[in-house]
């Protein structure tokens, strides 16, 4: 009987507001660099995960015909040449790709978990328990890279799995404390009192405002670190102490590629090109990042 | 005469304040300094002093948001500072707060729907989403805001409606007692009108209890029943409104309501003025005696020897002062 127009504003459809995160994402893709390496990410990441799979060659396998390093040569199938070795330049930049991408982001995975736990508990709860935690984060913070992962070889044997363990195991520390120190200044906030008055337990809390609410921060942060993780396993595998041959990454291409620069730059010029290309849009990203989601910092 | 919903006695609040230099022993900061109270089931006290007084210190103190120094605060006769946590938790489904500033105490990452759920899921896990979304709206409505705004987050609201949703949350528990921590001090004069008379209506609807802090006079006048006067930690004057108002007894307080403004030039430039000199002492170092009487007018030799005790100047009209009957 009654129009529907009639209808109360109780039965109207709710208006859908715009999140922070969404504001973020708006505000990140109006900024063209940020952009422009979110895509060249993308591909890149592409093509190293599905790549392989369509290359006739693989990573490992030796063109016997072409043992010395050869000129990119399209009826062979070797669009970037091949190494020294005769393998592939393509299909080991691209696995390499792969290698180095896993570790960035595993190890940074690892990194922010335990960063952003500890950072949270230690700003959170504060008294002897930040007190510990943080002096743990110093102490850990002395002792050298090298000498922690040789110690996990000595123990462990050579593993791929240890690299990820042990660069998270550095990374993470400077996570918690800034992780930590935006925890103390929200731990202040209004909300957060409010929090705890309407009964809210600490676990709640920190789940539902701390965490959401340093996560802004702790991306830009994220974004910094990868790189910073893929130069990191670049050094080990320059040691010896990172990925093993045939399997290789791009620090360890670059290595290979440094050893013949005179006789073959394509060797070096290729993989690196890849790395700093990688490196320079996550940077990018990471600048895009902290303007999109602080815009008053700026 | 009921027992009180709220027993406050001698409430002390202290807090540990490191001192200037580097081998500097920590000081100690009197933020509220044997402060006593009843509050009655369905009563309003205004708690009216200036910056630093220790207003919002005490009314966290209450809440046992901060822990108290020394005292008692008796809630329906049992003791609230001895409780443990799972057992305090319980009773903060009675006991709620709004906060000064309204954007601040609302999380930004979070939607209006969800804020004013969140004391829900804390209290009432059993409530389905449905359940819960069904109250978060009556609520909504009850506040003045339109059910429809519940996926908006707090930085799409104005200050008024951000403050429509901090007393939403405080209120959908139902509580007894809801300390106003200044709720309208952030706000513009035109919505503090609005806010106050909310509030006023869900007090008179649900019965509550409150607890309103400001510093605006006026406001306090129009909320309270009584009305209690704080002066670095320490209770002045505690009276009936009507009382306190018509007939101050203390000199801070005589001070404070000389100068309340009147909106007619004529009329404000004629009034007489209690001048208060200088400026707040600094509470880490109260005066001796009476702390006001650095800055009182009557001050005497006696204000500086001997603190004086809040004793009864008429029927519901308590003042802490040597020379009230002057």
């Amino acid at each position: 009987m009654t129009s529907s127009s009639l209808t109360s504003p109780q039965d109207a459809p709710a208006v859908q507001g715009r999140s922070l995160w969404q504001d973020a994402w708006r505000r990140l893709l109006a900024n063209r660099a940020a952009l422009v390496s979110l895509i060249v990410l993308t591909l890149i990441a592409i093509a190293a995960v599905f790549g392989p799979l369509f290359l006739p060659w693989s990573y490992d396998q030796i063109d016997w015909d072409h043992v010395e390093a050869m000129p990119p040569d399209f009826a062979s199938g070797h669009y970037f040449g091949t190494d020294s070795l005769g393998r592939d330049l393509l299909a080991r930049t691209l696995f390499g790709g792969r290698i180095s991408l896993m570790v960035g982001i595993l190890a940074t995975f690892v990194a922010l978990t335990i960063g952003v736990t500890v950072g949270t508990v230690a700003g959170y709860v504060g008294g002897k328990t930040d007190q510990f935690l943080m002096r743990f984060v110093d102490l850990m913070y002395s002792v050298p890279l090298t000498f922690f992962v040789i110690i996990l070889m000595v123990f462990f044997g050579r593993n791929f799995i240890l690299m990820f363990l042990a660069i998270g195991a550095v990374e993470w520390l400077t996570m918690a404390r800034i992780v930590r120190g935006q925890t103390l200044t929200l731990r202040s906030k209004e909300f957060i009192e409010a929090a705890r008055a309407s009964g809210g337990s600490t676990p709640a809390i920190i789940l539902r405002h701390i965490v959401p609410n340093v996560l802004g921060v702790v991306m830009v942060y994220v974004t910094l670190t990868i790189p910073n993780v893929i130069l990191l396993e670049s050094f080990l595998s320059f040691l010896g102490l990172g990925v093993q041959e045939p399997m290789t990454s791009w620090g360890m291409l670059i290595n290979d590629g440094a050893a013949e620069l005179e006789i073959n730059p394509r060797t070096l010029i290729i993989p690196a090109a890849f790395m700093t290309a990688t490196l320079f849009c996550f940077n990018f990203l990471g600048d895009g990042l902290r303007d999109a989601l602080d815009p008053k910092d700026r | 005469m009921t027992a009180p919903l709220l027993q406050v006695r001698d409430l002390k609040v202290h807090f540990s304040v490191r001192g200037q230099g580097l081998f500097a022993a920590p000081q100690t900061l009197k933020a509220v300094d044997g402060v006593s109270f009843n509050l009655a089931s369905g009563e309003t006290l205004g708690i009216v002093g200036e910056s630093g007084c220790g207003k919002s210190t005490l009314g966290r103190a209450v809440l046992q948001l901060l822990p108290a120094t020394a005292g008692s605060v008796a809630w329906l006769g049992e003791e609230l500072t001895a409780l443990d946590k799972a057992t305090l938790k319980a009773r903060r489904q009675d006991l709620q707060i709004v906060f000064q500033d309204p954007l601040a105490s609302l999380d930004p990452r979070m939607t209006a729907g969800n804020i004013i759920a969140e004391p829900l899921r804390n209290f009432h896990s059993d409530l389905s989403a449905l359940e819960r979304k069904a109250r978060v709206k009556e609520m909504m409505d009850q506040v003045g805001l339109l059910p429809t705004m519940i996926n908006r987050y707090p930085h799409e609201f104005s200050g008024g409606q951000c403050q429509r949703i901090g007393i939403a949350r405080a209120m959908i528990l139902n509580p007894k007692l809801v300390v106003c921590d200044e709720p309208v001090s952030a706000l513009d004069v035109s919505i503090r009108a609005q806010i106050i008379n909310l509030l006023m209506d869900l007090q008179s609807r649900l019965n509550l209890s409150m607890l309103f802090i400001s510093h605006d006079l006026s406001v306090v006048r129009h909320v309270s029943r009584r009305v209690m006067v704080l002066y670095l930690g320490k209770v002045m004057e505690l009276a009936d409104r009507d009382s306190l108002y018509a007939a101050p007894h203390h000199p801070y307080t005589k001070a404070l309501i000389s100068a309340v403004p009147i909106p007619d030039p004529d009329t404000e430039r004629a009034k007489p003025r209690v001048v208060v000199n200088d400026d707040l002492p600094s509470p880490l170092n109260p005066p001796s005696g009476c702390v006001f009487r650095t800055r009182c007018p009557k001050a005497t030799g006696i204000c500086a020897k001997v603190t004086p005790i809040l004793e009864p100047a008429g029927p519901g009209h308590d003042v802490a002062c040597h020379h009230w009957r002057d």
